[in-house]
C-alpha cells in the first residue's frame, strides 16, 4: 500500500514537472537558468542553495522555491542581470507573482479561487460584511447601538453560545481550507520524501527559521532590503511585532476560553487579568507591527515584489489594523454607553479576517512553512549533482 | 578657487576605494562616474572574489596562503612579467584590507557552490562585485564624496606632468573641473571596438575583434588611456594583450558577466566551423584553460567554435545560461549547427576510435586519453556515443586589456620617467604592471583595492603637501 503510494506520488511528480508552465512560471524558470550559471546570491537567502540542487524547473520546483523566497529584495539590488540589462533579472518579483499562483492554485475549495484575483476587493467586502451583520445583530438585539453602560458585560450584548456559534465554525472551515491546500502543495513539492531519519532535526529548524525569519536578515545579519539597496532589520522587526502580537491575541482567546469553560469564570475580566493583559500586549503589537509594516509597504523599491499584489498585502495590513484598533478601543471604553458598538465593530473585522484566512495574504504563512520545511529536509540529503568549475 | 581637493575618474572597486580612502585622510573628494547611476560599477560590478594572502585561517578563509605561494602564483601565470616590488606590496596589502572593506559595507561569504578549489585562496563577496559597489558608493555618499554620475572625462588638463583640471562631457553639456590632485580609476579599453579593431587587424578580409564579446560594461572605452598615452605618459603592455574566454555565443554583446561561461569544454570535443577539432579539450582542469580557450576560438574562423557533448556529462558541469542545441542524433546535431554533416561525423567518429577510456573521474586528471588522434585529448576522454547529445557555440569573450599607465609604488603617472607630483592611476588601467599577462581568479580585485587605496591616499597627501606648500 506504502509503495502505490509512493507510485502514485511519484507519477504526480512526473506529472507537475511536464505539465505546462504559465507564463509567471516560465518566467521564473528562466531568470533561475540566468542563477544558476551564476550563484552570486547563495549567501542571501535559501533559494539559492536549493535552485543548486537542481538543473531544471518544474512547476513544482518553481511553486516551492517561489514560497521559500521572502522577498527580502537583496538579490535585487545585488544583481548584476537586473534591469535595465537585458536579461531583465528580477528575482524577487518573479517570485511573488507565482506565489499569488500558489495561493489561488491550492485554495480550497477550488471553486473560490476567484477571491484571490481581486483579494483587496474581497477583504473590503467581508469587511463590510462583518459589520454589517454585528451592528445590525446589535441593534436587533438592543434596539440601539447606544445604551446605559454595562460594566464591560459583553454578554449582554452578544450572549457567549452565540459568538461561540458564530465563530467556531468559520475558524475551523479556515483551518480546514488552508489544511487541504497546503497538504497538496506539499504532495506536488515533495514527492519522493519517504520515510526520512532526521524528520525531528528538520522539524525543529523550519520552526525555528519560520519563527525568527532567519531569511529577512539578509544571511550577514544586517537586514532586508526595502526602499533601496541599504540594509534594514526593520521589516523583520515589524512582522515579528505582527506575529507574536497576533499569537498574543491568540493567547488571550484561549486562555479565556480555559477561564469560562474550565474554572466557570465568565468575562468580563478586570485589566489585570491574564486574558486582558495578554490581549493587551497582543493589540500593542498588533497596532505597531502592521502600522510599521504598512508604512514599509507603502516605501518600498518599485522594481521589488509584485504590484498587483499591493492590494492583497495592504488588505491583510490594514484588516489587521482595525483588529488591533477596536479592540484597544473596546478595552478602554468598555464601561461606557457606546461598548456595543465598538463590540460590533470589533467582532465586525475579526470575522473578516477569519472568513478571508484561506484567500488572503495570511496563506503566505502557511506555504512559507511548508517550504521552509521541505528545505530543511532537503538539505539534509545529498546532492544528486557532482557539479564544479573543475 | 579649487573647487575639490581629490578628483576620482571611474565608478569601479578602484576608483570607490580611492575615493574612500582620500576622504577618510580629511580631503574633499569628487567621483565622476561616466555611467548613468543604473550601470554604476564598471567590470567590478561583476566580479565574485578576491584573492588575498594570509598565514592562517582568516574567517572566510581556510588554511594559509602565504606571500611567497601568492608571489609563485603570480609569477607562473605571468610567465614572469610582472614588477615583483609593486605586486609583493599588493599581495601584502591584500592580507589587511578586508576589514577596512567589510567597515565600507562589504560582505564576505563562504566560497559558491561548484568553486570549493577555491576556498583557501579567494574570498567571495556575498551577493558578488554589484553589492560590494552598492556598499561602496553607500560609505562614499554618508562620509560625504561627491558622487556625479553621466559624467564621462573627455581629457585633462596637465601642466609639466601635474594635474590642473578634467574635461567632461555631461549631460548639461561640456565642464572644466579643477582640483588639487587626481586619481584616474577608468578601466581598460575592452568596450572600445574601433581600438579592438585596429589592434587585433583583418584575417581573410573580415575584422577579427568585429566577431569578440565583451564581458563586462560598455562604459571602458579606453578615452582616457588614450589621451594619457598621448599626452606622453609611460605605458606598460600592448593593444593586443586582452584576457579572453571562450564564453557562449549568443551572450549579449555587453555585460554578458560570469553567467556567459560554457565549463562543458573537457567533458566532450570542441569543434571549429569547419567541423575540426583544434586543440587538446582535456590538457588541465578547466579553471586553468579558460582562457586559453578564448584565444583560441579567436584564431578559427569566423571566431567561432562549438562544444559538443552527450548524455553523459549531464550533471557534472555548472548549468550553462542557455539551454544547448539538444538531438537524439549525431547527424541533427550537424544539422541543426549548420557544420558540414559529412566533417562532422568524420571528426566524432575518429575522436571516439581514438578513446582509451579508463577510470572517468572528472575531479583528479584521470587516465581516459585518446590514442592516435591529432590534436589529441590528454585527459577525460569519452567517446560521444550516448543521446542526447548537446552543442554550446563559442565566441571569445574579452574580460579586459592590459595596456595601461607605467607606476611607482605610490600609484603615480609617470611622464618621461618621471612621476606627477599629483596624478595617479589605480585599477585596471594600471594593473599591467602586476599583471603583465596571464590571469588568476581574484587577482583583478586585489590589485583595485590595493591601489585604489595606496593612490588615495597618496592623492591627499599631494593636496597637503600643495597646501604647505603655498603656506610656507
Ligand atoms: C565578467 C567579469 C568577471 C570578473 N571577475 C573577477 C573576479 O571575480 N575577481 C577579480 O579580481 N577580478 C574579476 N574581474 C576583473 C575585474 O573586473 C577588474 O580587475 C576590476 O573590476 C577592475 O576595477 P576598476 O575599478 O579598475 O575598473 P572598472 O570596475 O571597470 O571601473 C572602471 C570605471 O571607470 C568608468 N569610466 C571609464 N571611462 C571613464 C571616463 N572617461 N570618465 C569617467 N568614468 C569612466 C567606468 O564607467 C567604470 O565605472 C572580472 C571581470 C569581468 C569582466
Ligand atoms: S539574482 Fe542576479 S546576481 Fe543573484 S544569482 Fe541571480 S543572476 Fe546572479
Ligand atoms: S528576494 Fe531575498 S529571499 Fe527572495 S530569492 Fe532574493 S535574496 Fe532570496
Amino acid at each position: 500500500m506504502q509503495q502505490l503510494d509512493a507510485l502514485t506520488r511519484e507519477a504526480r511528480a512526473l506529472a507537475m514537472g511536464a505539465l505546462p508552465r504559465s507564463a509567471d512560471e516560465a518566467e521564473v524558470g528562466r531568470q533561475l537558468q540566468i542563477c544558476n550559471a551564476c550563484r552570486y546570491c547563495e549567501g542571501y537567502c535559501a533559494v539559492f542553495p536549493a535552485m543548486t540542487r537542481r538543473l531544471e524547473f518544474g512547476k513544482a520546483d518553481i511553486h516551492y522555491l517561489a514560497n521559500l523566497c521572502h522577498n527580502c529584495g537583496a538579490c535585487l539590488h545585488a544583481c548584476q542581470y537586473a534591469p535595465p540589462h537585458e536579461f531583465a533579472v528580477n528575482v524577487p518579483q518573479a517570485m511573488a507573482r507565482v506565489r499569488l499562483a500558489t495561493y489561488a492554485d491550492y485554495a480550497w475549495p477550488p471553486a473560490l479561487r476567484g477571491l484571490y484575483k481581486r483579494n483587496g476587493l474581497t477583504v473590503v467586502l467581508a469587511v463590510a460584511g462583518g459589520l454589517a451583520l454585528f451592528l445590525l445583530l446589535a441593534i436587533a438585539r438592543k434596539g440601539s447601538l447606544w445604551h446605559d453602560p454595562l460594566a464591560g458585560n459583553f454578554y449582554q450584548v452578544f450572549p457567549h453560545n452565540l459568538m461561540v456559534a458564530m465563530f467556531a465554525p468559520i475558524f475551523l472551515f479556515a483551518v480546514l481550507a488552508l489544511g487541504l491546500g497546503v497538504r497538496r502543495f506539499w504532495k506536488d513539492v515533495s514527492p519522493a520524501d519517504h520515510a526520512f531519519d532526521a524528520a525531528g532535526a528538520a522539524i525543529a529548524e523550519a520552526t525555528r527559521d519560520g519563527l525568527r525569519l532567519k531569511y529577512l536578515d539578509g544571511g550577514h545579519g544586517q537586514g532586508c532590503n526595502e526602499s533601496d539597496d541599504e540594509f534594514t532589520l526593520s521589516r523583520r522587526r515589524f512582522h515579528h511585532f505582527t506575529f507574536y502580537g497576533f499569537m498574543l491575541c491568540f493567547a488571550a482567546t484561549c486562555v479565556a476560553t480555559l477561564y469560562h469553560y474550565l474554572f466557570r469564570l465568565p468575562a468580563p475580566y478586570p485589566l489585570t487579568s491574564v486574558p486582558v493583559l495578554l490581549g493587551t500586549a497582543g493589540g500593542i503589537g498588533l497596532v505597531i507591527g502592521p502600522a510599521g509594516l504598512l508604512w514599509l509597504n507603502l516605501h518600498r523599491a518599485p522594481l521589488q515584489g509584485d504590484p498587483a499584489q499591493k492590494p492583497m498585502d495592504r488588505g491583510f495590513i490594514v484588516l489587521l489594523l482595525l483588529i488591533s484598533l477596536t479592540g484597544l478601543a473596546l478595552l478602554a471604553w468598555r464601561n461606557t454607553g457606546g461598548m456595543a458598538l465598538l463590540l460590533a465593530l470589533h467582532l465586525g473585522v475579526v470575522m473578516a479576517l477569519f472568513l478571508t484566512l484561506p484567500y488572503g495574504k495570511f496563506a503566505h504563512g502557511v506555504f512559507r512553512g511548508a517550504a521552509l520545511l521541505k528545505w530543511a529536509i532537503e538539505k539534509r540529503q545529498p546532492s544528486k549533482l557532482r557539479l564544479s568549475e573543475d | 578657487m579649487i573647487a575639490v581637493d581629490v578628483l576620482v575618474i571611474g565608478g569601479g572597486n578602484a576608483a570607490l576605494c580611492a575615493a574612500l580612502t582620500a576622504r577618510e585622510a580629511g580631503a574633499s573628494v569628487l567621483l565622476l562616474e561616466s555611467s548613468p547611476r543604473e550601470w554604476r560599477g564598471g567590470n567590478s560590478q561583476h566580479t565574485r572574489n578576491v584573492r588575498c594572502m594570509h598565514e592562517a585561517p582568516q574567517n572566510v578563509l581556510v588554511d594559509a596562503y602565504p606571500e611567497e605561494e601568492y608571489w609563485q602564483d603570480l609569477l607562473k601565470v605571468t610567465g614572469g612579467i610582472t614588477n615583483e616590488t609593486l605586486a609583493r606590496l599588493a599581495i601584502r596589502e591584500s592580507s589587511r584590507f578586508r576589514d577596512w572593506m567589510r567597515r565600507h559595507g562589504v560582505h564576505f561569504q563562504a566560497p559558491l557552490s561548484g568553486t570549493l578549489h577555491l576556498a583557501r585562496t579567494n574570498a567571495f563577496f556575498m551577493g558578488g562585485g554589484k553589492a560590494l559597489v552598492n556598499a561602496y558608493f553607500r560609505s562614499a555618499a554618508e562620509l560625504g564624496v561627491a558622487i556625479r554620475y553621466d559624467s564621462p572625462v573627455e581629457w585633462l588638463e596637465l601642466r609639466d606632468g601635474r594635474f590642473v583640471a578634467a574635461h567632461i562631457a555631461g549631460k548639461d553639456g561640456a565642464e572644466r573641473i579643477e582640483a588639487r590632485a587626481c586619481v584616474v580609476a577608468s578601466g581598460g579599453f575592452e568596450s572600445n571596438r574601433e581600438w579592438l579593431r585596429e589592434a587585433w587587424g583583418q584575417v581573410d578580409g573580415e575584422w577579427v575583434a568585429d566577431n569578440f564579446l565583451i564581458r563586462g560594461t560598455r562604459f571602458n572605452t579606453g578615452v582616457l588611456l588614450k589621451f594619457l598615452i598621448d599626452a606622453g605618459a609611460d605605458t606598460i603592455s600592448d593593444p593586443t594583450q586582452a584576457h579572453m574566454v571562450a564564453i557562449d555565443a549568443r551572450a549579449p554583446l555587453y555585460d554578458g558577466g560570469i553567467c556567459t561561461r560554457i565549463d562543458c569544454v573537457s567533458l566532450g570535443v570542441v569543434v571549429n566551423r569547419n567541423a575540426r577539432r583544434f586543440d587538446d579539450e582535456g590538457e588541465d582542469f578547466w579553471p586553468k584553460r579558460y582562457a586559453i580557450w578564448g584565444r583560441l576560438v579567436a584564431q578559427q574562423p569566423g571566431q567561432l567554435a562549438y562544444s559538443i557533448i552527450d548524455a553523459k556529462a549531464i550533471g557534472r558541469f555548472m548549468p550553462p545560461v542557455f539551454p544547448g542545441v539538444k538531438t537524439d542524433s549525431l547527424p541533427e546535431l550537424a544539422r541543426q549547427l549548420g557544420l558540414d554533416e559529412g566533417a562532422f561525423l568524420r571528426t566524432i567518429e575518429g575522436y571516439n576510435a581514438a578513446c582509451r577510456v579508463g577510470t572517468f573521474d572528472h575531479a583528479v586528471l584521470d587516465d581516459c586519453h585518446t590514442v592516435g588522434v591529432v590534436p589529441p585529448k590528454t585527459h577525460w576522454a569519452m567517446p560521444i556515443d550516448t543521446p542526447p547529445f548537446f552543442a554550446y557555440a563559442l565566441r571569445p569573450g574579452i574580460t579586459f586589456t592590459y595596456l595601461g599607465m607605467k607606476v611607482n609604488e605610490q600609484a603615480a603617472v609617470h611622464f618621461g620617467g618621471r612621476p606627477s607630483p599629483n596624478l595617479f592611476a589605480a585599477g585596471e588601467i594600471m594593473a599591467g604592471n602586476v599583471l603583465g599577462k596571464g590571469y588568476t581568479a581574484g587577482v583583478g580585485m586585489t590589485i583595485g583595492t590595493a591601489f585604489g587605496r595606496i593612490a588615495g591616499a597618496q592623492a591627499a597627501a599631494a593636496v597637503l603637501r600643495g597646501e604647505q606648500r603655498a603656506a610656507a
